[in-house]
């Protein structure tokens, strides 16, 4: 809402000398946002004054035509210009800029020669002086304006204004006028309001200014209307009012339908003007019927929808209600007769029908938020005035005043509620007084019974009432002070996990990202995920942002994947990167979920099964690493990143969480058949780790060998509660012990027999070569091994560690075929 | 034939001499210091200390001495002896510890280097943030609580009193989920997990909730279409608008400096009543002290708490929530609200492990 702040001073007192700082925290102070100040007369600078043009001569031989005009600018002043523009005449008042006038956007205007001529200044449209849009012509003043020439011009065109744009909350639809701003603002500096609503006007007459009825009383609880006969045709709006629109952000039209403009914006009653020799028939207040259509004045073919409410004649719907009229029965230059009509639509009607169809208009937003729905007499009443007084006519002694509401509600409030919630010491004398000076009619008494004015329909609780105290006395009064807080447990067992899994990776070297959860079905083909594979079971965004994007990710690695590409397109080579999130899979169940109540709490047995509507969301945690893992350097070369560096950081992460991880070959899109790991926590796989295929590199253009690890933080156990482990002081036995066995056997399974048959005695173990030669034959490979044995209570003999070792490599040739090399 | 048997020559006791003695002593300190290392001085220790050396000689002589002369000329060889086997060890001694600056010397390298031989990793701002504004409320005796990114419309509008036809459901730029009917849509607050709270726990509650949220938002240098929030919820008896005050007060201390402060707004939430927006008063603002926009909050509103089986003639509550990434953008520079999505390495790592 664009609010000059010469018209609200109309209707406020605003002691002068307030400065706009004032009124901006006045405004603040109200709950009434302001989004921008717009101080007009800082928006052009320099000699900006009226003139006239005397005389001006045609140029011939341009490409359009051209005026070389000689302008009054000053007593006896006359200053030669050029001008482009046709739509004035000899005589005609205008706003000239002088050289050194800088226009808005920076334009500094100088004596400079044009099209043979030296233009000693410039005439100005109404957009170059950035009063509108209006780029047509320049800006033609009325002849009253004569007595200005040589003045400055900012006065007389309202380039003095100071405009404050307001954000206003959609509960505070009152404030979509200059009469609910003024009235907060009174309330804010404390000073006089004016209603521009209080005036007398017509009451209903028994018989209509137009026949008409309303079908459903719920979608229009009133419908108002008034005729003008007579009117002079296609009569511009005057000055002031095209000014005050123009700052409102509204484009001057018509003077029956800038009436209406004006009065919506000056009170927050939406109006509609029907060109009133366009209408068939008698005029019908209902839903729409299916397949009826209607031509909105947007130029938009609607198909209308039953929920719809619509004006209709004869012919058909005429005016999509509340929203925006039709073209059939427009106001035209032509119109000389109109009618005049003020309603009250339901606000949840408009709502839906301006969301079916995409359409949202000045007069929709006010419906939605709320309208005053005492105002409709009193602004035809005004509509009637504006319209007879510059385009003449006759108004039709009939007033139409079908009238369906139904009492405004009686709340009743407990005078002690502002306190309890505020903090305040609030008596009932205090919360009577401040609910009052917002139109309230309050009963004293306990409770206290409250009924709110037409133009609040948003208070209707209790607690809205206390807003409003607490409001009008002012949020800075509230007192600062801390609740005791009863000792809480702190973070739960999964949150200190997930952070201790951040931090370990963060240390072991990777680089946290957050990336967006929104993947295309590409991605899933570049994973080289087959057409059945649970991950492209993905949710769908029904709104995304990009239709090339439109699916929550099952995996965190595509848009893990998709910022590793990133960092290598801005030049990066090393990377680490890891990515904590919540992927998306489907729900239990689909459809439906239960209706819940909002009134009280719903059964758990409906919450339990509205749970079972859920996507599954569990926790995930990727890896993915290129280039070198620990880098080259005046030590010696770097080392490349490989699948055990992916494999390594599923360990890292299991370590964080003290769960004891089994890794197992496996074959799992979108890693190498040959490089994958699949990761086991008891029973299950958690994840996947290893060195991407080659196809998925070359896909999404990654550097060959990227490798990437994904687990399931959520399918974690929770963390073993750690055990402190015996300390034996007497010296350790050290064996050496190499085995051959077949090159399939997977080394951790050898390593899980030989400490199996080492026994209690073994301390550790260590693979520390591996080999494969001619001498050990085809199929065969070397794993050799460090022991460390170590008594609790004695130093160990030779004889007793060499049994250790025997036994150790026994339980490995009995499972593998092992073989003690050099044996 | 022995020395016993030799008859006293005192010509052949020469080396027995006083003089020759000192000489002795005085050859051999001049050839240890002679010695430029520890090998030449241990070149030259049998000259001086072997069994052919002036001293040792002279030892063999003491027997051609009369008994009565004997102990005298002991006593002086000995001390001889002692004197060279002490000039020795001092000598060795001064070699061997400039053996030892020597090669401390020639081992000295250029400090300077660089040592960064494992990469260094960091952890995004945003999540050293949130835990960094958790920590705090943990510290006062809040929980952590957490809640679904896709949600029920149940939960994300009806029960925090957005009714499906007020404009404030529209102008919260929903992502929904298909099909329409499952009601789903990606939260487009936090505020969700204080109905999945309320419903969960008993008063009195006192959460905190970090989380990801989601609108429609085209992402461009302010807006994002995925954010973080961190959203407070207390229900207990008593609580009034002076606790939510003071709540955000001591949060403003702790994060902007002990001159900061809050000042509320009148504002409008569909899940509170009455609402205000909170702005902080920055002391430390690179541009000079100011105050700044800083989320949302209110008194948690009768319906939401009626809604969750809560009884407001009972319990009241206050809520807030902040955008961690507005925090994050304000207090850290961050220039553009895309660096914190878009991953770049060189971002995250300026920020290290913590915030």
């Amino acid at each position: 809402m664009r609010v000059p702040v010469s018209w609200l001073s109309e209707y406020v007192e605003i002691p002068p000398g307030t400065s706009v700082e004032e009124l901006d925290a006045a405004f603040v102070r109200m709950g009434l946002e302001v989004e921008e100040i717009h101080d007009l007369s800082r928006s052009v600078t320099g000699p900006l004054v009226v003139g006239r043009v005397r005389e001006f001569t045609e140029l011939t031989g341009f490409k359009k035509p051209i005026r070389y005009c000689q302008v009054e600018v000053g007593p006896s002043e006359v200053r030669g210009i050029i001008c482009g523009a046709t739509n004035f005449a000899a005589g005609d008042i205008v706003v000239v800029a002088l050289p050194g006038t800088v226009l808005p956007g920076g334009f500094a205007i100088s004596a400079r020669k044009t099209y043979g001529h030296i233009s000693d200044g410039m005439l100005c449209s109404a957009r170059e002086l950035g009063l509108g849009d209006d780029h047509s012509g320049i800006l033609v003043l009325p002849p009253s304006a004569a007595s200005h020439i040589g003045q400055d011009a900012r006065p007389v065109i309202g380039l003095d204004e100071v405009i404050f744009e307001l954000n206003i909350n959609p509960d505070r639809g009152y404030a979509l006028s200059i009469r609910g701003v003024a009235r907060d603002l009174a309330l804010a500096l404390g000073t006089k309001f004016t209603d521009p609503a209080a005036i007398t006007a017509t009451p209903g007459t028994a018989q209509p200014a137009y026949p008409v009825s309303i079908l459903d009383t719920v979608g229009c609880d009133r419908f108002a209307a008034r005729a003008v006969r007579g009117i002079s045709p296609n009569t511009q709006s005057p000055q002031w009012m095209q000014r005050r629109l123009i700052h409102a952000g509204m484009r001057p039209i018509s003077l029956p339908v800038d009436i209406t403009n004006y009065l919506m914006l000056e009170l927050g009653q939406p109006m509609h003007v029907f060109d009133l020799d366009r209408l068939r028939g008698p005029l019908m207040v209902r839903r729409a019927q299916a397949g009826e259509r209607l031509r909105t004045l947007d130029g938009v073919d609607r198909e209308l929808d039953p929920e719809d409410m619509v004006i209709c004649d004869d012919t058909g719907p005429v005016s999509l209600a509340a929203v925006m009229g039709g073209e059939s029965t427009e106001v035209s230059a032509a119109t000389v007769n109109v009618l005049f009509e003020a309603a009250h639509w339901d606000p949840i009607m408009v709502t839906r029908t301006c969301r079916r169809h995409k359409l949202s208009s000045e007069a929709s937003r006010r419906w939605e938020r709320g309208v005053d729905s005492d105002l409709a007499l009193v602004a035809l009443e005004r509509a009637i005035d504006l319209l007879t007084t510059y385009a003449g006519g006759t108004p039709s002694t009939e007033v139409l005043d079908l009238d369906y509401r139904s009492a405004p509600p009686t709340i009743s409030l407990r005078a002690d509620l502002p306190s309890r919630l505020v903090g305040l010491p609030y008596t009932a004398a205090d919360v009577t007084r401040l609910l009052r000076a917002i139109g309230c009619t309050v009963v004293e008494g306990e409770p206290l019974q409250v009924t709110p004015p037409r133009w609040r329909p948003d208070l209707t609780d209790p607690a809205d009432l206390v807003e409003e105290v607490v409001r009008l006395d002012g949020y800075d009064k509230v007192a600062s002070e801390l609740p005791i807080v009863p000792p809480g447990r702190g973070l739960t067992p999964e949150q200190r996990r997930r952070r201790m899994v951040n931090r370990a990776l963060a240390e072991a070297g990777y680089v946290e990202v957050l990336s967006y959860p929104f993947v295309s079905e590409a991605a899933y083909d570049a994973l080289g995920l087959p057409e059945d594979d649970p991950r492209r079971q993905a949710l769908r965004v029904a709104n995304p942002l990009s239709e090339q994007e439109p699916y929550l990710r099952t995996t965190l690695l595509p848009p893990l994947l998709a910022t590793l590409a990133r960092n290598l397109g801005r030049g990066q080579r090393d990377l680490a990167l890891f990515e904590m999130g919540k992927v998306f899979l489907p729900a239990a169940r689909t459809g439906t979920p239960p209706v819940l109540p909002v009134e009280h709490r719903p059964d758990d047995a409906d919450l339990a099964v509205a749970a079972e509507y859920l996507p599954r969301q569990p926790l995930h945690v990727a890896v993915v690493l290129t280039g070198e893992r620990d880098p080259s350097g005046w030590w010696g070369p770097g080392r490349p990143a490989d699948w055990a560096d992916a494999v390594d950081a599923a360990r890292i992460v299991a370590s964080a969480a003290r769960v004891s991880l089994t890794v197992r070959q496996a074959t799992q899109a979108p890693w190498h058949p040959g490089r994958c790991a699949a990761l086991w926590v008891g029973e299950q796989i958690v994840g996947y780790a290893g060195e991407l295929h080659p196809a998925v590199c070359s896909a999404l253009n990654l550097p060959a060998r990227t490798c990437a690890m994904e687990l399931n933080l959520d399918a974690l156990p929770p963390a073993s509660t750690a055990v402190a482990p015996p300390l034996s002081t007497y010296p350790p036995a050290l064996i050496d012990v190499a085995v051959v066995v077949s090159e399939e056997v997977p080394a951790a399974e050898v390593q899980q027999a030989l400490s199996e048959g080492a026994g209690e005695l073994l301390e550790e173990i260590r693979l520390f070569d591996v080999y494969s030669g001619p001498q050990l034959g085809e199929g065969r490979k070397s794993l050799a091994y460090k022991l460390v044995f170590r008594a609790p209570d004695r130093t160990l003999t030779v004889d007793e560690a060499v049994a250790a070792r025997d036994a150790a490599v026994a339980v490995a040739a009995e499972r593998f075929g092992a073989v003690l090399r050099g044996a | 034939m022995t020395y016993r048997n030799d008859p006293y020559d005192p010509k052949q006791a020469t080396l027995l001499a006083p003089e020759a003695l000192d000489q002795a002593v005085a050859e051999a300190e001049k050839a240890f210091a002679a010695a430029a290392d520890l090998d030449a001085l241990a070149a030259v220790r049998p000259a001086h200390l072997g069994d052919r050396a002036p001293v040792s000689l002279a030892r063999r002589e003491i027997g051609s001495l009369p008994p009565a002369a004997r102990a005298e000329a002991g006593k002086r060889v000995n001390a001889a002896r002692a004197a060279i086997t002490q000039a020795y060890a001092a000598r060795q001694a001064e070699l061997e510890a400039a053996r030892a600056r020597k090669v401390l010397q020639e081992e000295t390298v250029d400090v300077t280097l660089p040592t960064e031989r494992r990469p260094r990793g960091a952890r995004h701002p945003l999540t050293s943030l949130m835990d960094w504004i958790v920590d705090l409320f943990v510290g006062m005796g809040y929980e952590v609580a957490e809640g679904p990114e896709a949600e029920l419309g149940w939960f994300n509008f009806d029960a925090l009193n957005i009714a499906p036809d007020h404009p404030a459901r529209t102008m919260m730029d929903t992502f929904y989920l298909d099909p329409p009917d499952s009601t789903l849509v990606l939260r487009t607050h936090t505020s969700p997990v204080q109905i999945r709270s309320m419903l969960e726990r008993k008063p009195p509650i006192y959460i905190i909730c970090p989380g990801r949220a989601y609108r429609t938002d085209e992402p461009d240098i302010t807006h994002t279409p995925v954010f973080h929030q961190v959203e407070g919820l207390v229900v207990d008896k008593g609580i009034t608008m002076a606790h939510l005050k003071g709540t955000l007060d001591h949060w403003a201390r702790a994060m902007f400096g002990p001159g900061a402060k809050t000042r509320l707004r009148p504002s409008y939430f569909p899940f509170t009543e009455p609402s205000a927006e909170p702005d902080v008063w920055w002391p430390d603002h690179p541009d000079g002290p100011r105050w700044v926009e800083w989320g949302g909050c209110g008194m948690v509103n009768p319906r939401v708490l009626r809604a969750c089986g809560i009884d407001p003639d009972v319990y009241s509550g206050f809520a807030f929530g902040m955008g961690i990434e507005r925090g994050l953008m304000f207090r850290h520079g961050v220039p553009d609200i895309r660096h914190t999505i878009e991953g770049d390495v060189r971002f995250t790592r300026a920020f290290g492990m913590e915030v």
